[in-house]
């Protein structure tokens, strides 16, 4: 057996143990990097978004420097520029795209999805997709919004319409965007398989095959907006409901392909509106916490470990998180405190983090250090902790990384 | 007028519309209805602070109070009303350079208003010359600046850099606030306080206007 091969069993059954609840061989230790090897390497996250090579180079170069229990593919979500720019995506700003050429990317808030337009998306998810949806967060898709609709294409006499209008200078235009899109991602998959690859060469797992969201998550940041569904839950809760109802098979099926596909079995959910301070704890366990359980519960039974990274404060949250089966999950949190985490979780879940990320960018390595050693004193002792940082490593400095890395090697054992 | 002041606080939108309608059509002054409003923003916002209400509550009250404000307009004779009320100080407030989120500054813009304050807000991805230049023009009493990413920490230092150029650094207070701010961010920025909901940002506000 190579090293590679026997680093990359080592750091999976590492991996593996700290989620089933027993005690590694030492603290796992793996990091979100978002645009850190660009900015360790002194390039801008610009050119490393439109050069894959570049790109390519500097993520291998960064983590086998760093040596993480688990690598990342950054292909899937940060190489993503020339796609996003044939469709011209409204959903993103990215550097060079509406922010300096060395920002990460910048979610946009938008209300895609009017509130009176609730019917049309619960009768005709679809249609409302392809007619409604695409053309507002796609730009370059927006002819399709003057479509007919498509279930009215019935037999050939119902269609004439719909086939001349396919035909229109403007469908023209759409259709080129969606080719020129379409170049673009299979570019994309050619890199990222390439790096899927050469993760495993290294020796490093890959930390998830898919991507899921809770049903009240993708309504309120893609559909309706922030704003948009807070005041939903007061205005039209049915029709909330409804929506997340109809979201919750798309969510389960979407994440449990793409891990069927990449072969890796875990999942990343992010939670973005269902935190202690964003709604009350009626309102989590109305509209939040019973399609999250669904969702984190569907997976488990495909075979499938969620990473849940439970952003802001969810102190208020674990005693429902906890209602999963044994060993199966992994809740990262942010803020939330994690002594009182780890007293939750201890006989559940595996808990991963949560080093600040105003430490890692400026704080001391003397102060990350102090951290880490709280961290595996009270989190680690008898296993179930993965250490990472609270959030993606984004403009962290170098040298508080590296004692992060070192710090949890050296004491984690 | 309790009655108004309960189905705002309450979150009953549509009936505090129906009374905001009824109380005008009745000739009660715009300036006691807008008080009502007042008056129940700050039942909402106490019960935020004490954790039963949530960033739901804080928007809809705000929805509230814009829809009120716009059936009450056409019975401001002279233009003013709230506006015409005496400031209790000037705020200054924006999303620094490089960040575009803008969630939790309209939240506070609007809690800032209602209680008082004359707010100037830049919007987002405001450079900090631009804080600046508006300081001298505006010279506010207080500067806020919101930011969600660690990448605003360095574009937040820049405007206290540049307020302390121009020699105003002592006689203004700055806030920062935002999703990843705390005690370190704070030192780092040099800033004279942190928050990271609207709430606790406009209460530390009021606290310094007070002394």
């Amino acid at each position: 057996m190579s090293n590679a091969q026997q680093l990359l069993l080592e750091r999976e059954r590492r991996f593996n143990d700290a989620v089933a609840l027993k005690k590694p061989d030492r603290v796992p230790i793996a990091t979100m990097w978002d645009f850190f090897p660009a900015r360790w390497k002194g390039i801008s996250v610009k050119a490393v978004m439109y050069d894959p090579q570049l790109m390519f180079d500097s993520w291998v170069e960064c983590l086998e420097h760093f040596q993480p229990d688990m690598g990342e593919n950054p292909f899937a979500l940060r190489g993503l520029a020339r796609v996003i720019e044939a469709l011209d995506f409204q959903h993103l700003k990215w550097a060079g795209h509406g922010l300096g050429d060395n920002m990460s990317y910048q979610f946009v808030e938008l209300e895609v999805m009017k509130a009176d337009e609730y019917d049309h998306f619960l009768f005709d998810t679809t249609d409302f997709m392809i007619r409604r949806y695409w053309p507002r967060v796609y730009k370059a898709l927006a002819p399709l919004e003057n479509l007919p609709p498509l279930n009215q294409v019935i037999s050939y006499f119902w269609g004439l319409y719909s086939g001349v209008f396919l035909l229109s200078p403007e469908m023209e235009a759409a259709r080129n965007a969606m080719i020129e899109a379409a170049k673009a991602s299979a570019e994309v998959l050619k890199w990222a398989g390439a790096f899927a690859k050469k993760l495993i060469d290294m020796g490093f797992p890959i930390p998830s095959g898919g991507y899921s969201q809770v049903p009240f998550d993708t309504l309120g940041d893609v559909f309706r907006g922030t704003k948009g569904i807070m005041m939903d839950m007061y205005r039209r809760p049915d029709k909330v409901m409804a929506a997340c109802e109809k979201l919750l098979p798309i969510m389960i099926d979407s994440a449990v392909a793409s891990a069927k596909r990449t072969g890796v079995p875990r999942v990343f959910i992010p939670l973005h509106k269902g935190l202690d301070n964003f709604m009350s704890p009626d309102q989590f366990h109305k509209f939040y916490w019973p399609h999250m359980k669904e969702l984190l519960e569907a997976l488990i039974r495909e075979g499938i470990t969620p990473w849940v990274l439970a952003e802001g404060i969810c102190n208020n949250r674990l005693e429902a998180f906890r209602d999963v089966p044994p060993g199966k999950v992994i809740y990262h949190f942010e803020a939330t405190d994690m002594v009182l985490a780890k007293d939750m979780m201890k006989d559940r879940c595996c808990i991963r983090g949560n080093v600040p990320m105003s430490l890692l960018t400026v704080g001391t390595p003397e102060e990350v250090r102090a951290y880490c050693k709280k961290l595996i004193d009270t989190c680690a002792v008898d296993g179930g902790f993965i250490m990472d940082a609270s959030a993606p490593l984004s403009d962290a400095k170098p040298e508080n990384v590296q004692a992060m890395y070192d710090f949890t090697k050296d004491y984690g054992v | 007028m309790q009655e108004l002041v309960n189905a705002v606080a309450e979150m009953m939108e549509e009936q505090a519309a129906a009374l905001t309608k009824k109380y005008l059509a009745e000739g009660v002054a715009p300036l006691e209805i807008l008080n009502a409003y007042k008056e129940a923003l700050a039942i909402v916002g106490k019960r935020f602070e004490e954790g039963s209400y949530f960033v739901p509550e804080l928007i809809l009250a705000g929805e509230m109070m814009k829809h009120a404000a716009e059936l009450i307009k056409p019975h401001m004779g002279d233009g003013k009303g709230a506006s015409g009320a005496k400031k209790v100080g000037k705020f200054l407030l924006g999303t620094v350079e490089g960040d575009i989120h803008d969630i939790g500054k309209d939240m506070v813009h609007m809690l800032m208003e209602i209680n008082g304050f004359e707010v100037r807000d830049l919007g987002v991805d405001v450079p900090a010359k631009r804080f600046c230049d508006e300081y001298r023009d505006f010279q506010p009493d207080i500067v806020g600046l919101s930011g969600l990413l660690t990448l605003s920490y360095d574009s937040m230092k820049a405007v206290v850099d540049g307020l302390k150029e121009i020699g105003v650094r002592d006689k203004v207070k700055v806030i920062i606030g935002g999703g990843q701010v705390d005690e370190r961010a704070c030192k780092y920025v040099e800033a004279d306080a942190w928050v990271t909901d609207a709430v606790a940002g406009l209460k530390c506000a009021l606290q310094w206007i007070e002394h």
